[in-house]
């Protein structure tokens, strides 16, 4: 299994107990969105010099975000992508994780946990934040003898259950979920997305009925059954069918559902076993006061297992609640914290229907008002309970465009408009940004994190330039994500549009307001060559941008070819110089080594060359070539000189190496020459600009040593002489296997095809799009139709502009390592300051 | 100016340098001198304007000289941080950078530092 944040090296991070270190000892028992937030929350108020932190969790895992488990499962999020502390984080904080390890009691009196490993951990104060598991509703045969679960059987609270039903969907047909509300909803429609026929089974009368009224809740059936889920209500499961692997459940009336796979989420129940057994008060959850202690003055309770004023919650808001109150008063940074209960919203994530709802659903007075504007044939169902004029329910189902002011109304029971009707319904139709600009300075913007409308703008002041780096700064978005959109709003409008995420996201680049085709056509049509004259043409006010000079010139390059008319300073200093720009200022020459083949003479000469300008590393690039690191600038023309072997493009926004593989040379499974092919491929496609990097690779057969799946054109010999063209694939930040292009019968016909491809790529794919966006986007589909069967009638067309590319290569470090094309082109920038220099070997 | 701040401050008495000659500095490109001990970047926009900066970038040492420019910023070539010529303020969250007064007299590029 691998560990999810976990580190290569062992699941917990050691930490020595010195005996003399006079710090007091926090544990906290849980390594979930509660206990990891907590101690966050402690080390920011400088709680990591004043405990020693021992952070014990049942998981092996590191922290990761429980929320997106749905996208996950609806494969539209990574694992990665959701992790949260990683063992790595913890290790770096000085807080010892020991993940895997289960506590199973306290002895509150010598202040002991005693843990599964057999090991006790003293502390002087202790957390218990254990969470929430799946309530499995008592049915006939849903348990094996040994009283696990019968296979096929899963809850839906950990990334382990996760990955256990993302391993069976690819098996299954037909699943049942057991549940209605928000987790059974979000686990049967990203079910269904995996193709997965799916019967949900909900015990009440109507779906999410804890947070909807029973109107709003029969319009969520009408949209949930037309996305194809079949929806039985109120109607128990009472019997689980199948000996060794689930086949299927009854239901109470009878009616008998076959599934091969059967989701339990019929609720959760707070994890209170250990505070059980510890003699602690537990009813529902484990009893706290309002500053999150139990009847124990030294172990205090947080999160989902706490239960506090009689409400047990189920979400991550008033977890991270507890978390920053418990912090304050265990820090001492505010003694007298105290959480008083939270108001709770929820959100569907992946149900292809939007529902937005927070406190009441229904009026509970006489005099509460109800406005309900309902619309069952479009699946829209809004409604608002107010009462004393404020606002304290709302259900937005189908139509989610208010979500925001409803939110900043209910969280600050601010005054309501007039016509109530305006709640709902946005009668002026005005643009998001007036609500923003309207929005108080403490109206709620992210309430998983509680992120407030005036710390955006604080830290947009403060100087953060990005959606993302609001983001990073103040947790805005960091939960569920729901938000997100709604914080990009309020960048903007605090940045006045100054935001390095561009508004303007269809631009081919950001200083010339045009896409890319009209931009083309514009270039065209005024006969526009140079970088300069792209700019006094199309851009408002003829204003030059910066930040659009290498994208305008790597389009003019493919628009123009050799009749383009070049300015350095259009150019990346990495074009500008044919190298790779390195931390310290210098620079990286990685020689032409098609298909990563080379010889003994060609080695001497990058030994030579090594030696000669002492160049500080040489290295085995992931790319098949060898890296010379280091080189300062006003050595690069007598490296190229010396070494006498063309420029292996590593540098540029082009194509790139061909990696390759021995074939059928000399590989006992070789199919085909995959070799040749590789050099033949590089050499023709060498140095050609594009979008962005293009890697390609050929392999002899599909065992796939040189990753030509995982490639932007990969090709796979598959014997009798045919090859397979593999599109779009990667394994960088991401990873995607390639879309199938094609299969040929011969190498020409291989080039040919991957031609047609990275030029149809090379003219419509935006500035900077890898191909693993590309392809997709477009859809392996459409492309294939463009280039495979000539649909469009372009082919002959693609043809001719990647020939005349091909014709119009010419090595740069041939071009002007003799002569440098502006005054001063090698001379050196490094400053005189020392600077972080890169490291020899 | 606090005591944390590490920007090179020009010496009390600021005095002007003669750093190089005119055409070494072409259009929309930018070169790096050392002006009576400080080491200064100096640019030529298209327009035709000149601008001196420090040389090294203020976020983490990279070479300014190797950036990109257009009338309101200077970006630099290592993490892409953004300088308005204006006052040097960052675009984004790096720190400031110094700029020092440059002119042309008769064919040499001569830097206040
Ligand atoms: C040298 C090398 C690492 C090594 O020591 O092996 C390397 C080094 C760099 N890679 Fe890479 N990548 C190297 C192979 C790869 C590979 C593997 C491969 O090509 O088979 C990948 C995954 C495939 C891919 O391209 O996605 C790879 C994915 C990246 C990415 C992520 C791109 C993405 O969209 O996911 C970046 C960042 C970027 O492009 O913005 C990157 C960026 C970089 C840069 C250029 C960082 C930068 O922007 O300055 C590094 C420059 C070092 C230098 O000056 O030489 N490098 N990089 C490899 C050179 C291969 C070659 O011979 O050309
Ligand atoms: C699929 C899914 C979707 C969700 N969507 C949302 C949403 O959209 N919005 C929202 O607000 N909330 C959502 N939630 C709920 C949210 O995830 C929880 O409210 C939150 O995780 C509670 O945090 P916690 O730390 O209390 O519990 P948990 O995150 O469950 O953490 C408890 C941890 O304690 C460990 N543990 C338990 N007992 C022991 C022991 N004896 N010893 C050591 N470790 C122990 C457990 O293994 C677990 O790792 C969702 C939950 C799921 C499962
Ligand atoms: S993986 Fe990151 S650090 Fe390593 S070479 Fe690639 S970009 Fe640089
Ligand atoms: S060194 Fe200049 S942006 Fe990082």
């Amino acid at each position: 299994m691998t560990v999810l944040g976990g580190r290569p090296h062992g699941l917990t991070s050691l930490a020595v107990d010195d005996d003399l270190d006079p710090r007091p000892r926090l544990v906290v028992v849980g390594t979930g969105m509660a206990g990891a937030r907590f101690v966050e929350e402690v080390l920011e108020r400088g709680g990591g010099e004043q405990f020693r932190i021992t952070v014990l969790g049942d998981e092996p895992h590191g922290t990761y975000n429980r929320i997106m488990l749905s996208p996950v499962l609806a494969g539209e999020t990574g694992e990665d992508e959701i992790v949260l502390n990683s063992h790595d984080w913890y290790a770096d904080n000085g807080v010892q994780l020991r993940a895997g390890v289960r506590v199973e009691r306290l002895d509150t009196a010598a202040k002991l946990a005693y843990a599964s490993d057999g090991t006790a951990a003293p502390y002087d104060h202790l957390v218990l934040a254990t969470g929430s598991y799946s309530f499995v509703p008592p049915m006939a045969g849903v348990r094996r003898g040994d009283g696990e679960l019968l296979p096929g059987v899963h809850g839906f609270r950990t990334i382990d259950e996760t990955r256990a039903m993302l391993d069976a969907v690819g098996r299954c047909r037909r699943a049942v979920v057991l549940g209605g509300g928000l987790l059974g909803l979000e686990a049967a429609r990203a079910l269904q997305g995996h193709g997965v026929d799916v019967d949900l089974v909900h015990a009440a009368p109507w779906l999410m009925n804890a947070q909807l009224s029973r109107e709003a809740g029969a319009v969520l059936e009408r949209s949930v059954a037309a996305l194809g889920i079949r929806v039985h209500l109120d109607v128990l499961a009472t019997e689980v069918l199948g000996e060794g692997h689930v086949e299927g459940v009854l239901l109470r009336d009878g009616r008998r559902l076959d599934c091969d796979l059967l989701v339990v989420a019929a609720g959760v129940r707070p994890h209170t076993d250990v505070a059980v057994r510890s003699g602690l008060e537990v009813e529902r959850g484990v009893v706290v006061d309002d500053q999150l202690r139990t009847d124990d003055p030294d172990v205090y309770a947080i999160g989902e297992c706490a239960q506090h004023r009689g409400e047990v919650y189920g979400l991550v808001a008033p977890a991270w609640e507890h978390a920053r109150v418990l912090a304050d008063v265990l820090t001492g940074t505010d003694p007298a914290a105290e959480y008083h209960g939270s108001r709770t919203a929820t959100k569907l994530k992946v149900a292809g229907v939007d529902v937005a709802t927070m406190g009441m659903s229904a009026p509970e007075r006489d005099s509460d008002e109800l406005l309900v504007v309902s619309e069952p044939k479009r699946g829209v169902h809004l409604s608002v309970v107010v009462r004393d004029d404020r606002l304290v329910g709302a259900t937005l189902l189908g139509d989610t465009r208010r979500v925001a002011a409803l939110t900043q109304a209910f969280d600050r029971g601010s005054a309501l408009p007039e016509e109530r009707i305006r709640l709902l319904v946005d009668l002026a139709d005005g643009p998001a940004e007036v609500a923003v600009a309207d929005m108080p300075a403490d109206a709620r913007v992210c309430n998983c994190n509680g992120v407030t409308k005036g710390a955006i703008c604080g830290a947009v002041a403060d100087g953060c330039g990005s959606v993302g780096a609001v983001m990073d700064r103040t947790r805005a978005g960091r939960g569920c994500g729901s938000c997100k959109a709604l914080v990009a709003q309020v960048v903007e409008w605090a940045a006045d549009g100054d935001v390095a995420e561009d508004p303007a996201a269809a631009w081919y680049v950001p200083g010339v307001p045009l896409a890319k085709p009209d931009l083309v056509a514009a270039i065209r049509e005024r006969d526009l060559r140079s970088v300069s004259a792209v700019f006094a043409a199309l851009a408002p006010g003829g204003k030059e941008d910066a930040r659009s000079k290498t994208g305008l010139t790597s389009l003019l390059k493919t628009v123009w070819g050799v009749d383009f008319l070049p300015e350095k300073d259009g150019e990346f200093i990495n074009d500008r110089v044919h190298a790779n720009i390195q931390r310290d200022g210098t620079f990286s020459v990685v020689p032409q080594m098609k298909g990563g083949v080379t010889t003994p003479a060609q080695l001497r000469r990058i030994a030579d060359v090594a030696e000669r300008y002492e160049v500080p590393m040489v290295k085995v690039t992931g790319g098949q070539r060898i890296d010379l690191l280091g080189v300062r600038k006003e050595d690069l023309p007598a490296v190229w000189a010396d070494l006498g072997m063309p420029s292996g493009y590593a540098y540029g926004k082009t194509t790139r190496t061909v990696k390759t593989c021995v074939g059928s040379d000399f590989c006992r499974f070789g199919l085909d020459d995959s070799t040749a092919l590789g050099i033949a491929m590089e050499t023709r496609f060498q140095g050609i600009e594009s979008p962005a990097k293009v890697k390609m690779a050929v392999v002899g057969c599909p065992r796939n040593c040189a990753e030509a799946y995982v490639k932007d054109v990969g090709v796979v010999a598959v014997g009798t002489g045919r090859w397979e063209v593999y599109v779009g694939g990667a394994a960088g930040a991401s990873v995607r296997k390639g879309d199938l292009l094609a299969t040929v019968g011969s190498p020409e016909e291989v080039l040919t095809v991957a031609g047609r491809f990275v030029q149809y790529y090379r003219e419509h794919a935006n500035w900077l799009e890898r191909t693993y966006d590309f392809v997709p986007r477009v859809g392996p589909a459409r492309i294939r139709s463009v280039v495979v069967d000539d649909a469009d009638g372009t082919c002959a067309d693609l043809d001719a502009a990647l020939q005349r590319s091909v014709d119009a290569y010419t090595d740069p470090w041939g071009q002007d390592g003799p002569e440098p094309a502006t005054p001063g082109q090698f001379a050196t920038s490094l400053p005189l300051l020392p600077l972080p220099q890169v490291p020899v070997r | 100016m606090s005591v944390t701040d590490t920007r090179p401050v020009a010496p009390p008495g600021v005095r002007a340098h003669t750093v190089g000659r005119a055409e070494d500095v072409p259009p929309g490109e930018g070169r790096a001198f050392v002006a009576g001990g400080v080491q200064v970047a100096v640019f030529r926009l298209r327009d035709g304007s000149l601008h001196a900066t420090q040389a090294a970038c203020p976020h983490a040492g990279g070479p300014l000289a190797d950036g990109q420019t257009d009338p309101d910023v200077l970006v630099c070539p290592l993490h892409l941080h953004g300088f308005r010529w204006r006052d040097g303020s960052s675009t984004g969250d790096a720190g400031p950078l110094t700029v020092y007064p440059v002119r042309e007299v008769d064919g040499l590029l001569v830097v206040d530092a």
